[in-house]
């Protein structure tokens, strides 16, 4: 957590000025029972009149003094809170970008858009508050002791006893009521992921006829939430009754020390009220506290979260080779490569090799989980192998700049993202200059631009978030295309063409192998007439290696390879032969 | 509009009507017996003069002041719990509806409403509510109460320095409004922004593999450098602005408080009261400012409070599917279907689906095939009732299936769609989502029909494994087998499959494909898929583009036709 105070670089002055202010500011307010104790000892029995407007102008200008020392605490807690967060926001996303896959793959991509937003806006306003109302009511309860023992030592006692207990009730209901507060989160969330299944499932749902099962169910879990709701509101509703009572039991023996004290002489009867009143600004900052600490816990919470975050440090060392040696024998060399991902118990590729040389394609099929994806991401370094090497052009990919090397690969990913944002915007992602002529052009490879073409404004055509507004055949051509603006030395298509039919498929490949600058490309597919055709095959079984070669040699050769072939083409090639 | 929400509310809170009625009670007489302490301690006050004190008549005062303080906490706690449990109950009763209600709604609704919203409605949108409605009792109720009764005993005890207090104080809502009228427009820029940051944040690190893979890391920082700046000044302003309120009324009520004490005491030093009176007048002014001060919180609350109500009485009042029961069920279902002269459409000015005739007997296979898009899912949704046809007839049995309980026309077929849904829970449950009362050994050979029992019996706990949210970490085929096993567990006599088998891995799907064989045996099946092998020894082949079907027929006799359906199987082995 000691990690994030750097980020008050810039504001840590005005982050000190606002508890700063803030003292001040109790200061006069605490002054004020004071002056109304002189007006009833001083100005009233001897009904000195000028005194007592004397004394109220005080009052005024104590008001005055006072609102604008809270202006200045006010300002610049804004300024040192909103400052933080902002540095503390950017640092983060700073960071975010430069992980690597596997921390991205450890972390979730979900989880570090909420350390972005709900969290960080979660630290901003408790900050705030913190700069702004925390150190108030301290200052006040305290201040007001202080301000008690100036008046009369006995009476003060009671202050001094008084303060502890009501620190132990606000605090131990707070301390209470927090593991129930998780406790109803943790139920409020059943609740929604009971109405979020429902309405991502309703087909199934109804196709069932499961609806009244799972109103049923639905209530069930509503109820409970009900009972966690009543049971901690049941606690923390007893905060401000007995804050109440411990309160007027203090005045009470206050008055009673304060009658002892004036038949003493040590007192006179205006002290007891400022005494009194002392007390009961005591009371009202208390129950503005409580309602104030509940937020603490959640916002630190929240700032540990972006602390670990900030800890992380991306497992992956760039190199600093700009140039591919474009003369190099062959495009693409693995050597005898495995990977294991970080914390998993078993190897995901395992001893693979193979070469390509440039303009070949290669065909990587298996079953899902046989790691064709793993395989294809180690080119473009989304992960590193754990033993062997693979080569880019003669060189080693980790000696290459992680953003030069994914210069020259084009990578389409299977689960393919648009941004929001033109249909150009999303096409110059990986091409910040790409002219309309580049844009078309690599639009019409990929079989897209007959339907961007049709589309209100063309290149022009706003992307909605999600890709929302486009089909998921659509949208995947879009991803291609937006791979070949790159014009890509490699091109991998991890199994990036799915949501296409037979027809567009074909069409695509065919585009692609007549591009003017043939690239290199490997292309990995469950169906077989997308790779059948690839100058090299690779059949993945468990991570390993079960073939390499043509589609003939591999119908000779490979078990695994002419399964899959029969099953999904022997069947009707009587047909297509004929 | 908004009297009509205020009106539901109303009703919806009539249902705890003698609970209200106690809350009301608690309220005033707490709120009553709160204020008479000051009084009282006021008296006590009094009595202390250097003139001599009386022990007894003070200790008098105190033990009253105590006793009634004592009383005035267990009636406010009371009230605490009360408002509690109608808030919550409340809550409880709506959400309830709103869920009920989305079981009950027209796919045509949550097809076209976005989940997250409708999701929204139910979780925050009825959050939101409860704390406007727990905060309303809370304050509203006591904050009114307070101000009137602060109000009488000023003036029963100087009914001029109280008319000072009582018609200076109100000066604070109109500084209060004056700040909130600007902070308005200063947060709405920020939610804009902020919005706009969320937007950008959402893309590019739930994108950061493209992000990275596309080498736009550099550039998305620059981006968001500028959004965070352009935030942290909007921000800052709206903060600082807005945080205005608090300070500006405190001021005014320093101002009344000052004019209190001016008054009070030339009042006092004319014999019109005593310092006691004073020293409670002045604590009755605190008193009576504070809800003053909180009301623009309150009302602003309140009113966020309404607005989502509203929402939420949508949801319960956006009318449900007809109702069925009247209707008679569908039993005996051997598979005949047909579509007579069907038409169908989304939206009014797009026609989809036109004159659209087909007749399937018993044990027949029927599939449907065409380029993405083309509207085969739609088939699924009006054969299920999902949606109804605009004109024309769909019978199974020589029903018209419009005109027979929905539960007994989806019963009779088993669904698995192409998008795998899974519910958190474990395997188990999954697998017998159909049919709850299946016996292990009966849940065993449907999972080993499927093949699926081979991946189960490799999970950490089996059939008990729990799956978490949107099935977890299995993987995209294993969830499918589990879909397959599911309806093979409920066995109906007619199937509907959406690719069903696309993404399983090669030598799984052959023996899934088997499964399904015998699964098939007898049943009249509909079969959505890209697959054409899969689709060889179908029935009838329905070839749909554009929402319309051009072709049907069987294989041999669409090849021999030489239309679309030809293109689209040549073009398998193409190049």
């Amino acid at each position: 957590m000691k990690n994030l105070l750097k980020y008050f670089r810039g504001y840590g002055a005005v982050s000190f000025c606002a508890p700063f202010f803030k003292i001040l500011e109790a200061v006069f307010e605490l002054l004020v029972p004071f002056v109304v104790a002189a007006i009833i000892d001083n100005g009233i029995p001897s009904g000195d009149r000028p005194y007592i407007m004397k004394m109220c102008g005080l009052l005024v200008l104590l008001g005055v003094l006072g609102l604008s020392m809270t202006l200045a605490a006010q300002y610049f807690a804004a300024k040192g809170a909103v400052g933080f967060c902002t540095n503390l926001r950017q640092a983060l996303y700073d960071r975010i970008q430069s992980l690597s896959f596997t921390e991205y793959d450890r972390l979730g991509t979900s989880a570090l858009i909420t350390r972005l937003t709900s969290d960080v806006n979660t630290v901003q306003s408790g900050l705030n508050m913190m700069l702004r109302l925390m150190m108030r009511s301290p200052i006040i309860v305290f201040g007001a002791m202080i301000m008690a023992f100036t008046i009369d030592f006995k009476s003060a006692l009671i202050f001094a006893a008084t303060i502890p207990v009501l620190t132990v009730v606000v605090m131990g209901i707070t301390i209470r009521c927090i593991p129930l507060y998780s406790e109803v989160q943790r139920k409020l969330e059943k609740v929604l992921l009971a109405t979020k299944e429902n309405l991502s499932g309703v087909r199934v749902i109804r196709a069932f006829c499961k609806e009244d099962e799972e109103m049923a169910a639905f209530a069930e879990k509503n109820n409970q939430l009900c009972r966690e709701q009543k049971r901690v509101g049941r606690i923390s509703a007893a905060m401000n009754p007995l804050t109440f009572v411990l309160i007027n039991l203090a005045i009470i023996l206050l008055i009673w020390q304060g009658a002892l004290s004036v038949e003493g002489g040590a007192l006179k009867q205006g002290m007891v009220v400022a005494l009194y009143n002392l007390m009961s600004q005591i009371l009202v900052e208390l129950i503005k506290l409580a309602n104030l600490i509940i937020s603490i816990p959640k916002s630190v919470a929240c700032a540990k979260r972006i602390s670990d975050v900030l800890n992380v440090n991306s497992s992956m060392t760039n190199g600093t080779d700009t140039e591919c040696n474009i003369n190099s024998e062959y495009a693409v060399e693995y050597n005898d490569c495995s990977l294991r991902y970080s914390g998993a118990g078993a190897d995901s590729l395992e001893n693979i090799s193979f070469r390509l040389r440039k303009g070949e394609t290669l065909g990587i099929i298996g079953p899902t989980g046989s790691g064709k994806s793993s395989l294809v991401g180690l080119l473009p370094r989304f992960y590193d192998c754990t033993s062997g090497e693979v080569k880019l052009f003669g060189k080693n990919v980790r000696d290459y700049d992680a953003e030069a090397l994914r210069g020259s690969v084009g990578f389409v990913f299977q689960k393919n993202r648009l941004f929001s944002g033109t249909v150009r915007e999303n096409m110059r992602l990986g091409a910040e200059n790409a002219s309309d002529e580049d844009i078309v052009e690599a639009l019409k490879t990929a079989q897209a631009w007959d339907f961007v073409s049709e589309k209100e404004g063309g290149l022009d055509y706003v992307i909605e978030q999600g890709a929302a507004n486009l089909s998921g055949g659509q949208a995947q051509r879009l991803c291609i295309a937006r791979a070949l603006v790159r014009k890509p030395k490699v091109l991998i298509l991890d199994d990036s063409s799915s949501a296409l039919d037979y027809a567009t498929d074909s069409k695509l490949r065919l585009a692609i192998s007549s591009l003017e600058y043939s690239p290199t490309v490997m292309i990995v597919s469950q169906r077989v007439s997308t790779v059948m055709h690839c100058d090299r095959i690779i059949v993945l079984e468990d991570g390993r290696c079960a073939g390499l070669g043509t589609h003939a040699e591999l119908l000779q050769t490979c078990d695994e390879y002419r399964e899959i072939y029969e099953s999904q083409i022997k069947a009707s090639e009587g047909g297509a032969s004929a | 509009m908004k009297k009509s929400t205020l009106m539901r509310v109303a009703k919806v809170l009539g249902r705890s009507r003698a609970l209200l009625a106690c809350s009301m009670i608690l309220a005033a007489s707490s709120v009553l017996l709160s204020l008479y302490v000051p009084i009282l301690f006021g008296d006590a006050i009094d009595r202390i003069t250097e003139e001599g004190i009386d022990f007894g008549i003070i200790f008098g005062f105190l033990l009253r002041a105590g006793v009634i303080a004592a009383i005035t906490a267990l009636l406010q706690w009371a009230m605490g719990i009360i408002n509690n449990r109608i808030t919550f109950e409340t809550v409880r009763t709506v959400r309830k509806q709103a869920f009920d209600n989305i079981e009950r709604l027209p796919l045509k609704y949550i097809d076209r409403h976005a989940h997250g919203d409708l999701l929204s409605r139910v979780i925050s949108d009825a959050d939101q509510f409860a704390d406007g409605l727990l905060m309303g009792f809370s304050q509203f109720f006591t904050g009114v109460m307070t101000i009137f009764t602060t109000l009488g005993f000023m003036l029963w005890i100087n009914p001029k320095v109280a008319a000072v207090a009582a018609l200076l104080t109100p000066l604070s809502i109109f500084v209060a409004r004056f700040v909130a009228k600007n902070t308005h427009s200063l947060f709405k820029t920020q939610s804009e922004i902020r919005g706009s940051q969320t937007a950008l944040i959402d893309e590019t690190v739930g994108g950061a593999k493209v992000v990275a893979a596309y080498g736009y890391r550099e550039r998305s920082r620059e981006r968001f450098r500028k959004i965070n700046r352009e935030l942290e000044i909007t921000t800052r302003k709206a903060i600082f602005i807005s945080s205005l309120v608090n300070p500006t009324t405190r001021f005014v009520n320093a101002l009344v408080y000052a004019a209190v004490c001016l008054v009070g005491a030339m009042t006092v030093i004319s014999g019109g009261m005593t310092v006691g009176m004073l020293s409670a007048i002045l604590s009755y002014a605190t008193q009576y400012a504070k809800p003053f001060n909180e009301i623009s919180g309150v009302i602003a609350e309140l009113q966020n409070a309404l607005v989502c109500a509203k929402r939420l009485f949508e949801l319960i009042d956006e009318p449900a599917e007809p109702s069925d029961e009247n209707l008679p069920e569908l039993s005996g279902i051997s598979g005949n279907v047909e579509a007579e002269n069907v038409r169908f459409s989304y939206t009014e000015d797009k026609p989809l689906i036109r004159n659209f005739n087909l007749k399937v007997s018993p044990g027949q296979r029927v599939a449907i095939v065409g380029p993405t898009g083309c509207g085969k899912t739609t088939l699924i949704n009006l054969l299920m009732r999902f949606y109804d046809v605009d004109s024309g007839r769909i019978s199974v049995e020589g029903e018209n299936i419009a005109e027979i309980k929905r539960s007994s026309l989806r019963r009779g077929y088993g669904m698995v769609l192409q998008d795998t849904w899974l519910r958190t829970g474990t395997v188990r449950d999954n697998i017998t989502f159909g049919k709850p009362d299946a016996t292990d050994d009966e849940v065993l050979a449907a999972a080993k029909a499927t093949h699926a029992h081979s991946f189960i019996k490799r999970l950490p706990n089996g059939y008990d494994t729990v799956i978490g949210e949107d099935g977890g970490n299995l993987s995209a085929g294993q969830k499918q087998l589990l879909c397959i096993t599911r309806v093979m567990l409920s066995a109906p006599p007619m199937l509907i499959l959406d690719e069903a088998t696309s993404s399983i891995d090669t030598k799984t799907e052959l023996r899934v494909q088997r499964a399904f064989e015998k699964l098939m045996k007898g049943k009249t099946s509909f079969i959505v898929a890209h697959r054409l092998s899969t689709i060889m020894t179908a029935d009838v082949i329905l070839v749909m583009r554009d929402g319309n079907i051009i072709e049907q027929g069987t294989h041999d006799e669409l090849m021999s036709k030489n239309g679309f359906y030809a293109e689209l199987y040549n073009s398998q082995f193409a190049h």
